[in-house]
């Protein structure tokens, strides 16, 4: 518990001196609010506008998850099909790669096109485009990038193709889903919000943020960033915590090595 | 665990083993190999690297199938001995899969089998007390030292009480004081449990130590050069200082010197 104390004290302090100073900052130099509004007024906005607040956080994160959800069921199920069909994984894997270097995030905008106005659903699937990308390529590289020994003791035990699927590929591709869960999951949102950009109903915290800006609310638009800042967080912590019940012999390496998943030690 | 007919634990007759054949890339690993292995009895297999021993530890095993030739695992095809569990293996690499507490690695051959969770718990807990490893369980592999995880390994093969046990360089990953506890442990495992073992290395005085006879192989291609006979009656920590213990480490290095120079290389002498 001691030793906790000293990992996460540090990093606490450091976060409150940086708001005190930026305070003091805005108090003493006589900073405009609408060029930097006071920590304090972002706060009291924050509090003050809380069931708002609270509101568009829940269209936001309610996109971002189902968006989530969806996209890493997508990404399992089009991994295991193409780890036993070769022809869907030569398809995909290319596509997939190259996705990371396109700004895919547009394609909301025709998403947009074809639903209503005020459907989620663009952006949901929007979240999920991008979400199973990533799932799909680590999660198709569990697959594959087995231990040579651990194939070759199934052979031994006279193991057939299914097993091998069971016991050494799918438990080793559980891990590689996770490490992309740790990037997919802030991905989400930021994908959730960044959509809100491109039209439709205007009450998610992206959408919240420029009207408050537009209308000189400016302490107001700081507190959906903090919100939104708060949001992405919760998926990311989550996003651990799922790791580190499931797979624990990878959270203890992450720890001892911190680095990309190896079967081999 | 005796075994129930007189037929030899492996034969193998005639055997080669040609990789990438009629390419040009094309290797000869084995050229035609017979030997025989009694049952109960432990033979290793020595030679330089690319002289084929780990090639022929996996015909024996039916990882492979031979280019020409047969081989037959307690009186059986190797294949049919395969997937009757005839034989259990490891490898250099202690091979555990790291999401399996000791206990569940020790059952995973034994799921596969179709056995019920109570013999399988049951089994597995005999197991550790063979490798002396009852405290551990519960635990993980990465909670445990190189030896203690190719202990598990060594139990993990045995689970299923197989007649043979094919072992390619298992100690060959450990420090040396190590390795000489686990070759003494699988002294004591072998007294308890009467299998036959093949067992590939690179070290003369581990083959000596642990083989009624020792194969020494020559390379390109690969090929029995000699086999020794090694008559030192029961081993113990003792026997690494008796002077017939260094006759016969000394007749194996003339054996693998005997072999042309080039081929010579690659073989340690610790």
């Amino acid at each position: 518990m001691k030793q906790r104390a000293v990992v996460v004290l540090p990093p606490l302090l450091c976060g409150a001196a940086f708001l005190a100073l930026w305070e003091l900052f805005v108090v003493t130099r006589h900073i405009k609010p609408f060029l930097l509004p006071k920590p304090s007024a972002i706060w009291g906005q924050f509090h003050g506008n809380f069931h708002l607040v609270r509101s568009s956080t829940r269209v936001t994160g309610t996109n971002a998850l189902i968006g989530l959800l969806l996209g890493v069921a997508a990404g399992v199920v089009v991994a295991l099909a193409a780890s036993r069909f070769r022809i869907l994984r030569e398809l995909i894997s290319p596509l997939a790669t190259s996705v990371a270097a396109i700004p895919i995030i547009v394609l909301v905008a025709i998403f947009n096109n074809l639903f209503s106005i005020t459907s989620e659903v663009p952006r949901r699937l929007m979240v999920a485009l991008v979400v199973f990308f990533i799932v799909f390529l680590n999660v198709a590289k569990g697959l594959e990038q087995t231990d040579p020994t651990h194939v070759e003791l199934l052979h031994s035990y006279g193991a057939t193709n299914a097993d091998i699927i069971r016991k050494v590929r799918i438990p080793n591709a559980l891990a590689y889903l996770f490490v992309a869960l740790r990037q997919a999951a802030p991905l989400a949102v930021v994908t959730a919000f960044v959509s809100e950009y491109f039209g439709g109903t205007q009450n998610g915290l992206g959408a919240r943020i420029t009207q408050s800006i537009a209308s000189s609310r400016d302490a107001a638009g700081w507190a959906y960033v903090l919100a939104a800042c708060l949001l992405g967080l919760a998926f990311f912590v989550l996003a651990i915590a799922i790791e580190h019940i499931t797979t624990p012999w990878r959270a203890r390496q992450a720890n001892e090595f911190s680095s990309i998943p190896t079967t081999r030690r | 665990m005796s075994t129930t007919n007189d037929s030899p634990a492996v034969e193998v007759l005639g055997a080669t083993m040609t990789f990438n054949r009629g390419r040009a890339n094309e290797v000869v690993a084995l050229d035609p190999i017979t030997l025989t292995v009694n049952a109960g009895e432990l033979v290793a297999l020595i030679g330089p690297s690319g002289c084929g021993k780990s090639t022929l530890l996996r015909l024996i095993a039916n990882l492979i199938e031979p280019t020409a030739g047969t081989v037959r695992v307690n009186g059986k095809a190797a294949s049919q001995a395969r997937l009757d569990g005839d034989y259990g293996m490891a490898f250099q690499q202690a091979g555990l899969f790291e999401w399996r507490t000791v206990t569940r690695n020790i059952e995973l051959p034994l799921e596969l089998k179709g056995w019920d969770r109570t013999r399988r718990r049951e089994r597995a807990s005999e197991m550790l007390d063979l490798v002396r490893l009852g405290d551990f369980a519960d635990h993980h592999p990465w909670e445990l030292s190189g030896g203690m995880q190719q202990r598990v390994a060594i139990a993990r093969a045995l689970s299923f009480a197989p007649k043979l046990l094919l072992m390619d360089e298992p100690f060959g990953a450990l420090d040396e004081m190590t390795r000489e506890h686990m070759q003494g442990e699988l002294g004591q495992i072998r007294a308890k449990t009467a299998s036959s073992i093949v067992f590939v290395t690179h070290s003369i005085p581990e083959a000596v130590f642990l083989a009624n006879r020792v194969v020494v192989m020559s390379a390109r291609p690969g090929q029995i050069a000699a086999i020794i006979d090694i008559t030192l009656g029961q081993r113990d920590e003792l026997t690494r200082e008796d002077p017939a213990f260094f006759a016969h480490v000394t007749s194996v290095r003339e054996a693998l010197r005997g072999l042309p120079a080039s081929h010579g290389a690659g073989v340690d002498d610790r």
